[in-house]
């Protein structure tokens, strides 16, 4: 346990030190939003009826952006050798770094993403209902993203292999998580999506560190 | 039986024998099917014959599923055991799997077009196919990124065993949710809802197909054997020092040879 919280502090104070981070994810999220007006037009009720679908898209890839840095730096300077040697599980050790990851980057983003439904116009039962997607939703884009980030360590154009991986795998948090606050938007209620996402992040929890685990091995051979 | 089977001069020297019977008999199951689809099948009471295009449709998406499921099963197999014929077997099948993935993609689009009124619809059955077929460009993509293709064959592997998660969402997105697409009507309980005259033609084209899968994996296996026999060859000769410049006499072409 000790070992598991010290790599989780440790990962994360790397994350928050180097700044650039946290920053350069929200600032892409919340510039990913911004163009879709100026692609769309600035009616409200258009940007009311695809508003919480571009949000959640743009969550997506700005969690896309940050992933090849959930492992590169550790596999590059031999850290994740010593890791995979040490008394903790490689597992568990996956968990911590997804644990780091979900702080740095998709808590942030569901707590900026109140001020970015403003400016989609979604009227306040449906922005709390997006906060909640995303803050139940972004777990299961750290953990699905850790899989495709082993999986693609050390391959050429590492960034363009990630993406192919993780977004075909993304579709379902986007599903439930852009449908509850439709739902909600629509005065049905959005409870069965956020459940539904709920088990996802879950399903996710439990199975994508043994996947990870498994990718990190035989990436270590 | 699968230890009998992990030696590559055997599966060579076996498959160069089955090869030629496999093709011949696929050519002839899928010409006796798509005869008897096309021509004798009777026309859909409602469909007319747009019914036919299921013929080829269905099939296409048994073996989409199903050439899945071998990939993966191939990997859990090479990742275990360390078979050396199953990684073989699953980098040649994926791009098969696409494939046949990208028929049903296409026959669904063109007969949703007359029935449905619409090329495409987001309905579950046909997002996660699609999701399928992205599975297989990732798995392709991710087993030819790396330098090392042993480490990319074991990457593509875990990817190929996480992506099952997709199969039974597959088979029972019709079940799950209310769908434009028409829930199981071959396999399902109670036996299938399809007449005999249209299911005959319909199971010898799903036959067909496995055949055509069986060969062209047999070719694409030999294919990557004897790459990687090539590759062997041309790194031992190039494991032979090369004779060093200077110690040997230079033959230019302005010299004069007596």
């Amino acid at each position: 346990m000790a070992a598991f919280l010290g790599l989780f502090r440790r990962d994360l104070s790397l994350a928050l030190r180097q700044g650039g981070d946290t920053g350069l994810v929200i600032g892409f999220f919340v510039l990913a939003v911004v163009l879709f007006p100026f692609g769309v037009g600035p009616e409200p009720e258009v940007l009311r009826r695809i508003g919480a679908g571009t949000i959640w898209v743009a969550a997506l890839l700005a969690a896309l952006l940050s992933l090849d840095r959930l492992f590169e730096a550790d596999y590059q300077d031999g850290e994740l050798d010593l890791l995979a040697l040490s008394s903790l599980p490689l597992e568990l050790a996956v968990l911590a770094k997804c644990a780091a990851h979900w702080v740095a980057t998709g808590l942030p983003l569901a707590l900026t993403s109140p001020f970015l439904a403003l400016l989609v116009d979604l009227d306040p039962g449906a922005i709390a209902t997006l906060f909640a997607s995303l803050l139940i939703g972004t777990p299961a884009l750290s953990l699905i993203g850790s899989v495709a980030a082993a999986l693609s360590l050390g391959a050429r154009r590492q960034g363009v292999v990630l993406s192919l991986l993780v977004l075909p795998l993304y579709i379902p948090p986007l599903i439930f998580g852009a449908g509850a606050v439709e739902a909600s938007a629509a005065g049905n209620g959005a409870r069965a999506y956020l459940l539904i996402l709920g088990a996802v992040t879950l399903a996710a929890l439990a199975l994508c560190p043994w996947a990870s685990a498994a990718a990190l091995r035989q990436a270590l051979e | 039986m699968i230890n009998w089977l992990a030696n590559p001069a055997r599966f060579m020297r076996l498959s160069a024998k089955a090869v030629p019977w496999c093709s011949w008999t696929a050519v002839l199951v899928l010409a006796v099917g798509l005869f008897w689809s096309l021509m004798v099948a009777p026309p859909d009471y409602q469909q007319g014959d747009t019914v036919r295009i299921m013929y080829v449709h269905v099939p296409a998406a048994w073996m989409a599923l199903s050439v899945y499921l071998f990939v993966a099963v191939a990997s859990a197999v090479a990742l275990v055991w360390r078979h050396p014929l199953a990684e073989v077997a699953a980098r040649a099948a994926a791009p098969i799997g696409a494939a046949f993935t990208f028929v049903c993609l296409a026959t669904g689009s063109l007969w949703g077009r007359p029935m449905w009124g619409t090329w495409w619809v987001w309905d579950a059955r046909l997002t996660s196919v699609l999701i399928l077929f992205f599975l297989y460009l990732g798995y392709i993509a991710l087993a030819n990124a790396f330098d090392d293709p042993s480490r990319g064959g074991r990457a593509a592997a875990v990817l190929a065993l996480v992506g099952v998660v997709n199969l039974p969402i597959i088979k029972f997105s019709v079940d799950w949710w209310n769908t434009l697409h028409q829930p199981a009507s071959v396999m399902r309980i109670g036996g299938p809802r399809i007449d005999i005259s249209m299911l005959a033609p319909l199971l010898i084209m799903a036959l067909g197909f496995t055949l055509l899968f069986a060969v062209l994996l047999m070719v694409r296996m030999r294919t990557a054997l004897n790459e990687r026999r090539a590759m062997a060859l041309r790194l031992n000769a190039g494991a032979i020092p090369a004779p060093r410049p200077g110690r040997e006499p230079v033959v230019s072409a302005n010299t004069v040879v007596p």
